[in-house]
């Protein structure tokens, strides 16, 4: 099932032209607060009409201005979580839950959850009897994608779900969602401005800036950009699939292993086995020609130079090709010259093991990208 | 247990027909007004449409002008001889000097309270959980009644009082439209009026007067509490 959008809207000074696809698995729509992002999920779920556009979902066209086709917003068989649960005070959690079910009866299962398996997954068995008034941020979320779930979606929209939350709670909905993303078969379209998020959940991003998609593609290669990532209030980074070898408790340390070879990095909650997506940012990866000696850093890898490239005022961007595996590396445009770096030449990788972000650190790996 | 109160109140037959007539007219007014009240009451609030200006004005009429004035505008258009009122008589429905004449009275004028009321509950429901509802699949109707609707039950109760209580004492329309006939239209107000203007009389409008505080009095009470068990209801704290 693949969503395809295609949308004009004009409100005030604000002008949405956006065009993108989303397939299976999670795509995010990322970009900065006023980009758009909330506008394209009222669109698509029905709750907004645009001045021109077409979205189809599967081969099923949900709105086409020229052809005067407006599937209202019920009839759209797509879920919404929002940014607060919105939770209907009047019912317990299991009548909310019962809600989406409700006008769901009719139709053709499409998550492949049963309903026992969705609270299990979301954690929220010992809520049911309880009022949405006395639940906290975290747990009304986890209810709020349970109830979207039991309506039988077709697509799942997800509109920052974790903008009212603290960190820990946060972290919590972040695994539901992991869990969700790989259990549930239908495509997800999360909004988020945070790359943490974005590189921990999304297969696909598509970058909106200012009402336009800036850039779409492969999460992996839409994070290694400086040009799309430093506006959004953090860095550029490569994305890396890995698999956990071996924790090292005295240390305090966990190995991992992957194409580009062995990581240190600290301690991960992550069984050894687990296959774990890290995120790698530019600004923690230094160059060096040759094999350094003497260096804190745990962690020294070979790679090949690909390519420099301008990013801001006084750095750049250098990608490195580690086994197959891009790395890309912020550098000051003065150590650039002082190296004299050229691409194709050798050089090594050092990532300083603090540089791991648990937070950015992912459960399953990048799932096959479609578009 | 009416007998027993009567006896012990020292209350005329008359005055007992005028407390229960007022009772049935404030009640049929209120629950007549009722469909009409709320389905106007989510329109101003909810929609959009060419009219609505006018509709909002028309609604509040009745709050501005002088009492006299709406019941004789009734009496044009619902006497015998009225536009309204011809065609009514076709079908044998005769309002003008009948209680039924007196109910819609007290409708009419209790109407802009009701609706006030109503549409201020409704335009505090919060919009986002509708439209939540709706992206889980309920059509508008179904919105409406379970979530819409259950959300602003206590204004809506309130606006029910307040129109009961408007009925109650409604007077100016009541007795230019239907008059003042003792066990047809005399309800509480009149019955009032009219021992006030007999010598001798002071006694027996002591006595209704009385009965109307303690009646008003009692529904707005229970509307309070029914109104506070919605609220905790809704608010979650059971």
């Amino acid at each position: 099932m693949t969503l395809v959008v295609d949308l004009q809207l004009i409100r005030g000074a604000f002008a949405l032209e956006a065009a993108f696809t989303a397939g299976r698995g999670l795509t995010a729509l990322f970009g900065r607060s006023g980009s758009g992002k909330t506008t394209v999920i009222d669109l698509v779920a029905g709750l907004v009409r645009p001045d021109h556009g077409i979205i189809t979902l599967g081969d099923e066209t949900l709105l086409d201005t020229g052809r005067l086709i407006a599937i209202p917003a019920h009839r759209r068989r797509i879920a919404t979580v929002f940014q607060q649960p919105r939770l209907l005070p009047h019912l317990t959690v299991r009548q909310n839950l019962g809600y989406g079910r409700w006008f769901a009866k009719a139709r053709p299962e499409t998550t492949g959850l049963t309903e026992d398996g969705i609270v299990d997954l979301l954690g929220i068995g010992h809520l049911l009897s309880r009022s949405p008034a006395g639940l906290s941020g975290g747990e009304g979320q986890r209810v709020a994608i349970g109830r979207a779930l039991l309506s039988r979606p077709r697509l799942l929209l997800m509109d920052e779900p974790l903008a009212a939350l603290d960190e820990a709670r946060k972290a919590e909905i972040l695994s539901c969602i992991e869990r969700l993303r790989d259990a549930a078969g239908i495509p997800i379209l999360y909004v988020s401005h945070a790359v943490a998020e974005v590189a921990r959940l999304a297969a696909t991003v598509v970058v909106l800036e200012a009402g336009r998609v800036a850039a779409m593609g492969p999460t992996d290669a839409i994070l290694r950009r400086a040009d799309l990532v430093p506006v959004h209030d953090a860095e550029a980074g490569a994305l890396l699939d890995m698999v956990v070898e071996a924790h090292d408790e005295e240390l305090g340390l966990t190995r991992l292993t992957g194409r580009i070879g062995r990581l240190a990095v600290p301690r991960l909650s992550q069984d050894v086995g687990a296959e774990v997506r890290i995120r790698v940012p530019a600004r923690d990866v230094l160059v060096a020609l040759r094999a350094p000696v003497g260096l804190s850093a745990r962690n020294l890898i070979c790679g090949r130079l690909l390519g420099v490239s301008p990013a801001g005022e006084a750095s750049m961007l250098a990608e490195i090709d580690c086994n197959g595996v891009l790395l890309a590396a912020r550098l000051t445009r003065a150590s650039v010259r002082d190296l004299g770096l050229e691409p194709g030449q050798p050089v090594f990788a050092i990532i300083k093991s603090v540089a791991f972000d648990p937070q950015g650190v992912g459960t399953g790996r990048l799932a096959a990208v479609e578009i | 247990m009416a007998t027993a109160v009567t006896a012990w109140l020292g209350l005329m037959p008359d005055e007992v027909t005028a407390i229960w007539l007022s009772i049935k007219v404030a009640s049929v007014a209120t629950l007549a007004s009722l469909g009409p009240g709320l389905g106007i009451a989510y329109l101003l609030a909810r929609k959009r449409f060419p009219g609505r200006a006018l509709l909002d004005g028309l609604v509040y009429l009745p709050l501005i002008l002088p009492p006299v004035v709406t019941g004789y505008l009734l009496l044009l258009a619902f006497g015998r001889r009225g536009p309204i009122g011809s065609v009514l008589a076709e079908f044998g429905i005769v309002l003008s000097f009948r209680w039924t004449g007196a109910a819609l009275a007290c409708a009419i004028m209790g109407f802009p309270l009701m609706v006030r009321a109503m549409r201020l509950s409704i335009e505090a429901v919060d919009r986002r959980l509708e439209q939540a509802a709706a992206t889980l699949g309920a059509r508008p109707l179904a919105v409406f009644l379970t979530v819409t609707l259950p959300l602003s039950l206590p204004g809506i109760l309130a606006g029910a009082v307040l129109a009961f209580a408007k009925a109650m004492g409604e007077f100016g329309a009541t007795i230019t439209f239907v008059s003042n006939i003792p066990g047809e239209t005399q309800t509480l107000p009149s019955a009032i009026y009219t021992l006030t203007q007999v010598p001798g009389g002071e006694a027996g409008a002591l006595r209704l007067t009385l009965i109307s505080v303690v009646i008003a009095l009692a529904a707005v009470l229970a509307s309070e509490i029914l109104a506070r068990r919605l609220a905790h209801r809704i608010a979650g704290d059971r």
